[in-house]
């Protein structure tokens, strides 16, 4: 994980100032409205999502790609890749 | 079957309401299954009169941000201001409403159970319940369905 990361995205989601549970459950939501095999970006603020994120895309047969912090903003940027 | 979570929600108060709405209407969006078994004060959390203006209590509640000693808590219109203190801090992190999370528990396809001997003692009748409550289920059936869950959690 770090600024290393240069995914495209697909399809993304603004979640900012949302807190648990509704970027997850707002994640599932629009992962269902791209393709298998597309990537979806979440923008969010809400740092529980830090280890929200990877559970449910683990769970949810997703696959997650990683994660990006604009610095200084407590903006977190992560992108699913969805499996199925 | 797949992963399932099984809950009993036992309290009607606002605060109460969100532990069990918050991780079914998650096990839903990550493809588990899940299930509410509401019974006893929870029932509240189902009832059209009720379940949007559930309150806090400010009484024996010393794990309050700012506790309320029992003799001051007593006082007519400190459940109001608890309760009042309760729903900004709730706005404050954009959590949804009792009502909004019920909403996307039902949705997700999270099974709302109203314990049927609860019904029968408090006078609760089925049309008293919001619509998306199931027929009521007593304690063998709930047990059927925990039986086989792979988490199960007690509010």
């Amino acid at each position: 994980m770090g600024d290393t990361i240069d995914l495209k995205a697909d399809s993304v989601l603004d979640v900012k100032g949302l807190c648990c549970p509704m970027p997850v459950v707002k994640a599932k939501k629009a992962i269902g409205t791209i393709e298998v095999g597309q990537v979806l970006e979440i923008i969010g603020t809400d740092a529980g999502s830090k280890g929200d994120m990877p559970a449910w895309a683990k769970r949810a047969g997703h696959e997650f790609l990683g994660m990006t912090e604009e610095e200084g903003s407590e903006v977190f940027h992560f992108f699913v890749k969805r499996g199925k | 079957m797949a992963d399932s979570l099984a809950i009993i929600a036992t309290k009607g108060t606002l605060d109460m309401a969100y532990p069990p709405l918050i991780l079914a209407s998650t096990a839903v969006s990550m493809d588990m299954e899940a299930a509410i078994f509401f019974t006893l004060y929870g029932i509240n959390i189902l009832d059209k009169k009720k379940f949007a203006n559930l309150k806090v209590a400010p009484l024996a509640n010393p794990a309050m941000p700012m506790p309320v000693p029992n003799i001051v808590g007593a006082i007519p219109g400190m459940t109001a201001m608890a309760t009042k203190m309760m729903k900004d801090m709730i706005k404050k992190i954009s959590w949804p409403t009792v009502p909004e999370l019920l909403e996307i528990c039902h949705e997700g396809g999270v099974k709302l159970w109203p314990c049927q001997p609860t019904m029968d003692m408090m006078g609760i009748r089925p049309e008293d319940l919001i619509p998306e409550a199931e027929p009521a289920i007593g304690a063998a059936a709930y047990l059927e369905y925990a039986s086989q869950a792979s988490v199960t959690l007690a509010f």
